[in-house]
């Protein structure tokens, strides 16, 4: 379900699908109509049957499934003290994750022993950061780096910013621990595979707010609860690329190897490892990511940095101090990615590259390890150094900014937003959301189970009927298909958006140079700090849960369908162009249809970020699923209604991976 | 190779003696340095911080006490009321500062796991119900009465209520019974869960603004009242029992007496920050004050709580005697 993943096959799989094209138009009608004829079957059954069957459950009303995980919940915590299961197993995992937190705080954020500041200081940090990207990669990243970091300070948010760093760099420590020799072990066999594949879809999907409270329980609060918490969202991206770079190292060469007498141990430590190292980085890179967007929500229990005060800011409905806190996240994004990016590029120079150059450059490194050593030494002795100079005055310019832009927007464009809301709403949402809420749970189950399997096939179709049918169990259908309704619309929304900037950017690299780092930004920005410009341009409502999705959901695919277009041969394009295609009839006739693949991938990606985004929609009036998990963490009683909650919106997630997925094989054979 | 580490080592030499001597303060020069580190016999008091800005007053008031006045070294956890909760049992909270009803936390808490125990009320009442923007409760008077609400009913009509007047609620942690009371009233309303405090405050400010037609659930102590004064609609006068069987409640709210949790092991160590925590008592002006330095003039809750503190040092030495 990772992007990064995903993109190189389906590349792959765009160049193979040039040739059919014949014979799949025949097809696709065909699938159309069958399609068609399901939901006509079901809008008729609609309307005899609707209102029956529904099984709909009141906000405050529990099932036994429910109640009985709230006692599971609590008998956990009652004897959470004698249970030898949590005095040799959680307390000791507990306690070394906390040493390592506090380790690394104890170096680069909090005051540490008897000292009243950290053992470096800023000036430490931005030399080592600095030196450290300019090592692995190269000198603009590096120079990027130090004017990141610096930028930091200027926001008047340094030990925040050092708090973030230091429980992401503690988190992708230890995903990386156990995602790389995993992610490995996934690449050799395809059996664990295909044992670990769907432990890291429930691990990426399930909501994070789910599992916050429990492992509180398990694991206290503060610095080791956060940083599992991460970790657990965070390490699946590297495991599932660490295994996607094992297989598709060619196996002729694994086989020369092997014929020249290498041991399996060899081969894989002189062959494989080296040739996916780029990929591999790659990996390290999503999960860096990941750790990052995890920064606001581990702030709900009491993980200190950046997140606090985006949650804080919230509070009092502050828009210019969250903004700045988010902005914050945005720049250690951006820099610890170009910094990955550039070193996994380097791996690759640097093997193709001559020796004379790398005699060079060992000088050059131990000169500017030298360097970075004084600048250590010296915001380890004196306050100058260790304490950022200045109040951080561009933070709180940034934030009074932040303010006018949102008050402006609001004074000037809430009747237009409203009317827009109010057509999308009554035109689209809720009719869709009455057939699927009112209609019999079988019948829309049904449905489900026949469209899936007219576009991914006869297994596609079982795991849709599986999924139905947990999701029944789970007592929270209604809610359900509540979401699903609203998830459907956001990523019609979100491929409309894609298509048109996708395109736009595909066809245009100078398009695709200016945009890209809006959608970088996007991306990582925290969804806590545009909520409440949101909240006053839509109100409380559905919209603005979908608006917030389309937010995160857009730039995936926005990008994926760039891509597409872009492996669109340009010999094609030319032909087209010379035979008298205007630029529409290029765009539509061809460039789109050649990259349906892209299309697919962008839907699949799509879904499931907009997915990840149902939570965040419960806290501005979404209601169903978002509210249920958001309300499990709040209330004890509703522990378990929110645990089942959080995994319809897993069940919802497999259900359409598995169908695009499906789908996307079959429109590319 | 040898040879380049002895002209790095050299150059580094230089290069440090150099800067030693421009330096600077040293760390661990100031005496303040030292100072900070000794706490006194108050030791190190775990407060948490539950997400509203009058618990955030609360805190500020009591942690700036408790550091300045009893030299305890305060450690404030931003957490949500059941997971501070939780932390009693665990030794990780010690204090929590205003607890709003939570009957069931209380049960499970204090009676069952016996990590609990009460430390008596907080002076604040809670007041909790439905609130119209002041320019509707001006424009339309008689909406006040829970009676004339639904010959209102369609003016309150959203996108979301589904042909019915919406009754807008907000973050799933409150107290609520506004489902049943909407349906044992026999209003013609539909809750919507605002899902969010964020949420419910932003609806309140645009209904203000542009005259737009909100109602919905909200509560007293609250910094944003300073902002909007909303105006409380009258429901059915709560009596003793009317709200014991939830689905069958047809009355108001009750005003919450709101009180102070603290873990057992916190009660019986003796600390004078206990004692601070079980003495501290004040009003709900004074809690909507602090509240107001925070969330309107943005000042820092240290900053607000010294403001305070300094103006009502009478209030403050009751506390500490």
């Amino acid at each position: 379900m990772t992007v990064a993943m995903e993109k190189p096959e389906t590349s792959g799989e765009a160049q193979q699908s040039v040739p059919p094209p014949p014979v799949a138009p025949v097809r696709r009608i065909s699938r159309a109509m069958v399609v068609g004829a399901i939901l006509v079957v079901w809008l008729l059954l609609f309307a005899v049957l609707r209102g029956r069957q529904t099984l709909s459950l009141a906000a405050a009303d529990l099932t036994d499934l429910h109640r009985w995980l709230n006692d599971v919940n609590d008998s956990i915590g009652a004897d959470r003290n004698s249970n030898p299961l949590f005095l040799y197993f959680f307390n000791e995992i507990r306690l070394v994750i906390d040493n390592l937190v506090t380790f690394v705080q104890d170096l680069i954020s909090q005051p540490s022993g008897d000292r009243p500041v950290p053992q470096i200081g800023w000036l430490g940090v931005v030399g080592l950061a600095g030196y450290v990207s300019w090592a692995v990669a190269n000198w603009r990243v590096a120079l990027l780096a130090v004017a990141g970091f610096t930028f930091l300070g200027l926001q008047g948010l340094w030990q925040e910013s050092m708090d973030t760093l230091s429980l992401t760099l503690s988190a992708v420590l230890v995903a990386l621990l156990f995602a790389i020799p995993l992610g490995v072990w996934a690449g050799l066999s395809e059996r664990v595979n295909r044992i670990v594949t769907p432990f890291l879809d429930f691990m990426q999907t399930m909501p994070t707010m789910v599992y916050l409270a429990p492992l509180t329980l398990f694991f206290l609060i503060g610095g080791a609860s956060a940083t599992i918490a991460t970790v657990i969202y965070a390490a699946p991206p590297a495991l599932r690329i660490t295994a996607h770079a094992i297989r598709s190292v060619p196996p002729t060469t694994v086989e020369a190897a092997e014929s020249m007498g290498a041991t399996r141990r060899q081969s894989l430590l002189k062959v494989l490892l080296p040739m996916s190292r780029r990929t591999v980085v790659m990996g390290v890179n999503q999960t860096i990511m990941a750790a990052l967007a995890m920064v606001t929500i581990a702030a709900l229990i009491d993980a200190p940095g950046l997140g606090k005060t985006v949650v804080q800011a919230l509070q009092s409905l502050d828009v210019g101090t969250a903004f700045n806190a988010g902005l914050a996240i945005v720049v250690m994004a951006i820099v610890l990615d170009r910094v990955t990016t550039a070193a996994s590029e380097r791996a690759e120079a640097a093997r193709r590259s001559g020796n004379p150059l790398l005699k060079w450059r060992r000088h050059l490194l131990v000169a500017g390890g030298a360097v970075a050593a004084v600048l250590v030494y010296l915001s380890h002795t004196y306050l100058w150094a260790a304490e950022f100079p200045g109040d951080g005055g561009t933070g709180s310019t940034i934030a009074k900014a932040a303010d006018n832009v949102t008050t402006w927007a609001q004074d000037h464009l809430s009747g237009l937003t409203n009317g827009f809301r109010d057509v999308i709403t009554n035109g689209l949402l809720n009719p869709f959301q009455t057939l699927l809420t009112d209609s019999p749970w079988w019948l829309v189950g049904a449905a489900l189970v026949g469209i899936a399997v007219v576009l991914g096939g006869w297994r596609a179709g079982i795991t849709t009927a599986v999924c139905v049918g947990l999701l029944v169990a789970t007592g929270v259908w209604s809610d359900g298909m509540t979401t699903l309704a609203s998830t459907v619309v956001a990523t019609v929304l979100v491929m409309l958006l894609g298509m048109v900037f996708g395109v736009w950017m595909g066809r245009s690299a100078l398009v695709d140079r200016l945009v890209r780092p809006t959608l970088d930004a996007a991306q990582v920005m925290p969804p806590f700090v545009y909520l409440v410009p949101f909240l006053a341009l839509f109100g409380a409502t559905r919209f603005t849960a979908i608006v917030a999705a389309i937010v995160y959901a857009a730039p995936v695919a926005i990008k994926i369908i760039a891509d597409g277009v872009r492996t669109v041969p340009a010999a094609t394009v030319e032909a087209a162009t010379s035979s008298g295609c205007n630029t529409w009839q290029i765009i539509t006739k061809v460039q789109l249809p050649m990259a349906r693949s892209a299309l697919t991938l962008a839907t699949n990606q799509g879904l499931i970020y907009v997915l990840s985004m149902v939570v965040v929609g419960g806290l501005v009036g979404a209601g169903a699923l978002g509210y249920d998990v958001v309300a499990g963490f709040s209330q004890g009683q509703l522990y378990g209604k929110g645990l089942a909650a959080g995994l319809a919106i897993v069940l919802l997630g497999v259900m359409f991976d598995r169908i695009t997925q499906a789908a996307a094989r079959r429109t590319s054979n | 190779m040898a040879r380049h580490w002895r002209a790095g080592a050299a150059g580094l030499a230089v290069l440090g003696l150099t800067l030693t001597a421009c330096g600077g303060a040293k760390v661990g020069d100031s005496s303040e340095a030292g100072g900070s580190g000794s706490s006194g016999k108050c030791g190190t008091f775990n407060l948490a911080v539950n997400p509203w800005v009058g618990y955030e007053a609360d805190a500020a008031v009591v942690a700036y006490v408790a550091e300045h006045d009893l030299k305890c070294k305060v450690t404030k956890k931003d957490l949500k009321e059941e997971i501070a909760w939780q932390g009693f049992g665990t030794g990780e909270v010690d204090a929590v500062l205003e607890n709003w009803g939570h009957d069931d936390l209380k049960k499970k808490y204090i009676t069952q796991q016996k990590t609990a125990v009460a430390a008596g009320s907080t002076g604040n009442k809670g007041i909790i119900g439905w609130y119209v923007p002041p320019w509707l409760a001006k424009a339309h008077p008689d909406i006040k009465n829970w009676k004339n609400l639904n010959k209102y009913a369609a003016k309150f009509k959203t996108s979301e209520s589904g042909g019915k007047g919406q009754l807008l609620d907000g973050d799933p942690s409150y107290v609520t019974n506004d489902e049943a009371l909407v349906k044992n009233l026999k209003l013609d309303f539909k809750v919507v869960y605002a899902g969010s405090e964020t949420a419910l405050i932003q609806a309140y400010r645009n209904a203000e603004k542009n005259k737009q037609w909100v109602i919905g659930y909200f509560y007293e102590p609250q910094w944003f009242l300073s902002e909007v004064p909303l105006v409380k609609v009258d429901l059915p006068a709560y009596k003793t029992g009317c709200d014991a069987d939830p689905a069958k409640v047809a009355c108001d709210y009750p005003v919450y007496d709101l009180d102070k949790i603290v873990s057992a092991k916190f009660a019986k160590s003796g600390s004078p920050a206990y004692d601070l925590v079980k003495k501290f008592n004040w009003t709900n002006d004074d809690q909507n004050t602090v509240a107001k330095y925070i969330a309107v003039d943005k000042m820092t809750p240290e900053a607000a709580a010294k403001k305070w503190v300094d103006a009502n040092r009478g209030k403050v030495d009751a506390w500490i005697k």
